[in-house]
């Protein structure tokens, strides 16, 4: 069971700079399991300490959010294509300008540590 | 109705129009899944953000909060600051947008065409400076008015009073509304309206994935969602690439004869999604999706002639807005 997943820019110093990287797992959770051990530290930037997706990064089976498919428990199959990304809204420079805006960027980081 | 007493009564009242060729074919006997798509370039400036600005300055109106003759202040190089150019115009507003000095042509024009005041932040500091820039001006000008779409209840409220009514009224039998995710207030404020008027209502989201490019300036933990989004409202939500953004956009002016916008095109792509599903579980489906601009903003990237690759990278790493 091979199932690719697309890494972006600001998590590739995990995968040696890979864009794409293949896995294996029957849920979100358990390919997620299967990545850290390929790319060790990869399932601490996804995963809290609480064991749930970090609040600020979304991830993706086939473009569709995990968050309305059972999240960690997301069901994957054989050639399903997975994609992280960070949260965004409203575009690059509104979601940057909500952010600082709001003083989220320094909340955020302290918040999701 | 077809006349009205100036330019502001004319936001919303946008056409909805089937999309015949577009819609799936169903089999003999099967219940029909249709297209139907919501023309918000049809607003006064071109943009559904028509009816969120109108919304907002009103509100700030009626709360006190602006009076006549004040600046509105607002980070935006997109729709909105479009929008708020034009009723800032008629509602005698100075309107000041701080955006990178990268960005297209057209849009300065069309800001300076509608008189709003343009300050620039260095290209190579991206959005992060034109952020910093916007966030000084602010603290300098404590007077200046900030409506903040993306936290402005009034942003939501304006598509829970005009958007999600008009859809009722000409699709009654509405199963699906598909929309874009930015400020979130379409979905929010049309979701809320049709969760409350129609059992079973399907709210499903879309937003064009961002270039790479853009995406590399940030830090993962920065990630920002807008305080009017509340998933609930949400059955779903896709992140479409640009590949298919753009091929969506494309199919939908050469089969339907639409120009519409990139965004669009992410949400036409989803629209899709639900609208096959349907059809292999033989459910009747009316999937009502928003055209939320035209095309002609985008005729400079590009990305509407040659091939879908070289269409692609023309968009890769670009500021969608």
């Amino acid at each position: 069971m091979a199932i690719e997943v697309r890494v972006p820019t600001i998590l590739r110093s995990y995968t040696g700079g890979a864009k794409v990287v293949e896995g294996a797992g029957a849920t979100l959770g358990a390919l997620i399991d299967d990545l850290d051990a390929k790319h060790s530290g990869l399932k601490g930037r996804l995963i809290t300490s609480e064991g749930a997706l970090h609040r600020f990064v979304n991830v993706y089976v086939n473009d569709e959010d995990v968050r309305f498919l059972g999240a960690l428990d997301a069901k994957l199959s054989d050639g399903d294509s997975v994609t992280v990304l960070p949260a965004v809204a409203g575009g690059a420079l509104g979601f940057a300008a909500a952010a600082a805006l709001l003083g989220h960027s320094s909340g955020s980081r302290a918040e999701s540590r | 109705m077809a006349r009205y007493e100036s330019l502001l009564d004319a936001c919303g009242g946008t056409p909805l129009v089937g999309l015949p060729r577009l819609s799936p074919t169903v089999p003999d006997g099967a219940p029909p899944v249709r297209l139907w798509a919501k023309l918000e370039d049809r607003n006064p400036t071109g943009s559904i953000k028509d009816r969120a600005a109108l919304f907002m300055v009103r509100e700030a109106e009626e709360s006190g909060r602006l009076r006549p003759g004040d600046t509105i202040l607002e980070p935006t190089s997109g729709n909105t600051g479009i929008s708020l150019a034009m009723v800032a115009k008629l509602r005698g507003y100075r309107l000041v947008c701080v955006m990178p000095e990268n960005v297209s042509a057209e849009r300065v024009q069309l800001l300076r065409m509608y008189g709003a005041e343009i300050i620039f932040s260095p290209a190579a500091g991206g959005s992060n400076q034109a952020v910093a820039t916007a966030k000084q001006i602010s603290a300098d000008h404590p007077d200046w008015v900030m409506l903040f779409q993306y936290g402005n209840p009034a942003n939501a409220r304006a598509h829970y009073e005009t958007t999600g009514p008009e859809l009722l009224r000409d699709l009654p039998t509405i199963t699906h509304f598909v929309a874009g995710l930015g400020t979130t207030g379409t979905l929010m404020g049309t979701g809320r309206y049709l969760r409350e008027k129609v059992p079973g209502i399907e709210v499903v989201a879309a937003e064009p994935r961002y270039g790479e490019l853009v995406y590399g300036l940030r830090n993962i933990d920065e990630g920002y969602v807008p305080e009017l989004y509340d998933a609930t409202v949400l059955n779903r939500r896709f992140s479409v690439g640009t590949r298919d953004a753009v091929l969506r956009t494309r199919q939908l002016v050469e089969v339907e004869g639409i120009f519409a916008g990139f965004s669009t095109g992410a949400i036409l792509h989803a629209a899709l999604a639900v609208a096959h599903e349907a059809v292999k579980a033989g459910r009747r489906a009316d999937v009502a999706f928003v055209v939320a601009d035209g095309g002609w903003k985008y005729l400079s990237t590009g990305a509407y002639g040659g091939t879908l690759a070289d269409a692609e990278e023309a968009l890769e790493g670009q500021l969608w807005a």
